[in-house]
């Protein structure tokens, strides 16, 4: 993992950039690092602090501050449940409560079999069809409970078909 | 090249979209796909391929009109487009071969027209209630052209406001900006001319720009809706304002939950870049100005203008006390200015068409027109823009259609959690900044959130300070702990254990 980080990080040109505005680049490393494992290995920390010379202590700092950063493995999918205030009055948090049920997770976790990951977001900003639900990158509104059900089913339905072949 | 150049050559490739095969327009923001655009287009490509008919299909972002999405227009060389609604992709199928093959227009099925000419038995889209109150300014390409396409934008007079600003000395910019009355969109309603002017006049360089798309209100989406449909009308205002304050760096903040006003946006750039309306010496002027995309990465704060430098120069996104305003000490310590997506939006058309014309529309205090996103308990949820000055029953009961299942209006949630529910009996209340801060809520950014006779008031209020809560930066203790014991107190009324 160790080559692939350095991988990343050797894409960030910094060369050009003044030395006491090289944090700039703090956040788009992040944001490289995890497009490319799904989350913010352990190991990338020290990595990113060297080349951009600011302390682990502050890539640290930034990773925990937003939202965005993950510092575990998701789940093979994701479902993001949108916690907005129009998804809230028409229902979002049922969403919400069945999928907890139904995965055995709570928001923030990934099933042990690392196959889901169940995520809150502020607001999608998709109000006008809420709920909404946002399963692997693909929005979708005007969720219900049956229509959620399903799309669980069928990607479970993948996975298994996927390790059979395996 | 010159602006008047690529405007004519916009124009000659617009005419011939026109007059070629029949085109097939989508609604392709997130509202469009989210509702199943994606599935109806696959059904059409299909049916055109089976069926052999010679069409276009042209993407386009959202008309406003979300409770109706998915959407597709049907449009035959010389004639109007006609908008159809909840498409499913055998409808799209049956109503394409009808109206394409055999001339029938499904008039029954169809929403209306838009453009010139008319189709017997189908109104006019713009005159139906949901429309006939509504100015677009912000949003007046938005679902009407391709925004991936810079050709679009230019043909419908994109630029011309950038190319009149460039005749203009930048203080004559700046006056007419103040003339025209505009004020901050983002929430506040700070005068725009009057922030160039203290932009202008700072002392210290480079100057920076900064476009606050980091839209983090809950039930708020009418900067993703301008992002996603009419990313241009947002850049062109970035340049004049750049023109204006004498900035040479501008960057576009974009919250990281909105990855297709990302993508649009960057594809923007890359085509105004590709004809010369970016960098050194824009548009042949002497003028020069580059813009750098930033993404978020998901903290309500960074909204805020000096969370979001923070955020800019790599920190944690905590706000600091002011002054020193960023008007004078912002983005690496030097002069930034920081407009939002909606102000920036309407700085072409105030320059294309004058200051005049935008202060017709709106009130004494309030000038021209204000997005809102028009969501929770309402028929016609979507995004509309209003001339300012309207009535806020007029917004829920006329465009919005009224309550769903005709229930009973209670309040209409205004501002996102720092703003405020205003009930029922103020429904004659007037849409003006300062109208809505009287009665205890404040304009904000511009969501609208209608709660119906079912929805408990004591639990919105408890959802918003569990947002305020979580969003905490956690810098200030009365922010930090004040709203976890208020979230408490509003835990226990809600479980009915509220004690004195």
């Amino acid at each position: 993992m160790t080559d692939q980080i350095e991988q990343v990080l050797s894409e960030i040109k910094v060369d050009g950039a003044e030395k006491g505005r090289r944090t700039a680049f703090v956040l788009p490393a992040l944001q490289r690092i995890q497009r490319r494992f799904g989350y913010v290995p352990e190991e990338a920390i020290p990595r990113i602090a060297d080349l951009l010379g600011v302390p682990q202590s502050h890539i640290y700092g930034v990773a925990t501050f937003y939202a965005q950063f993950k510092l575990t493995p998701p789940g093979r999918h994701n479902i993001t449940v949108c916690c907005g205030t129009a998804c809230h009055v028409r229902g979002g948090m049922k969403l919400l409560d069945d999928l907890r049920q139904k995965l055995g997770i709570e928001a923030g976790e990934t099933t042990s079999d690392l196959a889901f990951s169940l995520d809150t977001i502020a607001c999608f900003g998709s109000c006008a069809l809420a709920p909404v639900v946002v399963i692997d990158h693909k929005v979708r509104g005007r969720m219900d409970r049956s229509k959620l059900m399903k799309a669980l089913v069928k990607l479970e339905a993948e996975g298994a078909a996927q390790e059979s072949e395996q | 090249m010159k602006i008047a150049e690529l405007q004519e050559r916009a124009q000659r490739e617009w005419q011939e979209l026109k007059n070629g095969d029949p085109i097939i327009w989508f609604g392709l923001a997130t509202c469009g796909l989210a509702a199943g655009a994606g599935e109806v287009i696959e059904a059409v490509q299909a049916e055109l391929a089976e069926s052999g008919i010679a069409a276009q299909i042209v993407p386009t972002g959202c008309l406003g009109a979300c409770f109706v999405e998915p959407m597709m227009d049907l449009q035959k060389p010389g004639g109007p487009r006609i908008c159809y609604g909840e498409m499913t992709p055998e409808k799209a199928r049956t109503i394409l071969k009808s109206y394409l093959v055999d001339g029938d227009p499904c008039a029954d099925q169809a929403l209306g027209t838009v453009g010139k000419g008319t189709i017997p038995g189908i109104p006019r889209l713009f005159e139906l209630p949901v429309f006939a109150p509504q100015v677009r300014i912000a949003t007046r390409n938005a679902g009407l052209i391709n925004p991936e396409d810079i050709t679009h934008y230019l043909a419908t007079g994109g630029y011309a406001g950038l190319q009149r600003t460039l005749e203009m000395d930048p203080e004559e910019v700046i006056a007419e900006i103040t003339k025209s009355g505009l004020r901050g969109r983002g929430g506040a309603g700070f005068p725009t001319g009057a922030k160039w002017r203290f932009a202008r006049q700072a002392e210290g360089t480079p100057k920076y720009l900064i476009c606050n798309a980091d839209e983090g209100d809950p039930g708020a989406f009418m900067d993703r809706s301008v992002l996603e449909s009419d990313p241009h009308s947002v850049l062109e205002g970035m340049l004049i304002a750049a023109y204006a304050i004498g900035a040479s760096e501008g960057y576009l903040y974009v919250r990281s939950e909105y990855p297709l006003a990302i993508q649009r946006l960057s594809i923007a750039l890359d085509q105004m870049r590709a004809n010369g309306l970016l960098g050194e010496g824009l548009a042949g002027s002497g003028f020069s100005f580059d813009i750098a995309l930033k993404e978020g990465a998901g903290a309500f704060v960074c909204g805020e203008e000096t969370a979001m430098i923070a955020s800019l120069e790599g920190k944690r996104g905590q706000p600091r006390p002011r002054p020193p305003f960023p008007a004078t000490s912002g983005l690496w310590g030097k002069p930034t200015t920081i407009n939002n997506v909606e102000t920036l939006a309407n700085v072409p058309a105030i320059m294309a068409k004058g200051a005049d014309w935008f202060a017709g529309y709106g009130t004494e205090k309030s000038k021209g027109t204000k997005t809102f996103s028009l969501t929770g308990k309402v028929r016609n949820s979507g995004l509309i823009e209003v001339p300012m000055g309207m009535r806020l029953g007029d917004v829920i009961h006329t465009i919005g259609g009224g309550i769903l299942e005709d229930r009973e209006f209670k309040a209409v949630q205004t501002g996102g959690p720092s703003g405020g529910c205003l009930p029922a009996s103020l429904a004659d209340l007037t849409i003006e900044y300062e109208s809505l801060a009287q009665a205890g809520s404040i304009m904000g950014s511009g969501g609208l959130v209608v709660l119906d006779e079912d929805t408990c008031v004591v639990d919105i209020a408890r959802y918003f300070l569990s947002f305020t809560q979580r969003e905490s930066c956690g810098k200030c203790p009365p922010c930090r702990l004040g709203t976890k014991q208020m979230l408490a107190l509003l835990e226990d009324f809600c479980a009915g254990k509220g004690t004195l």
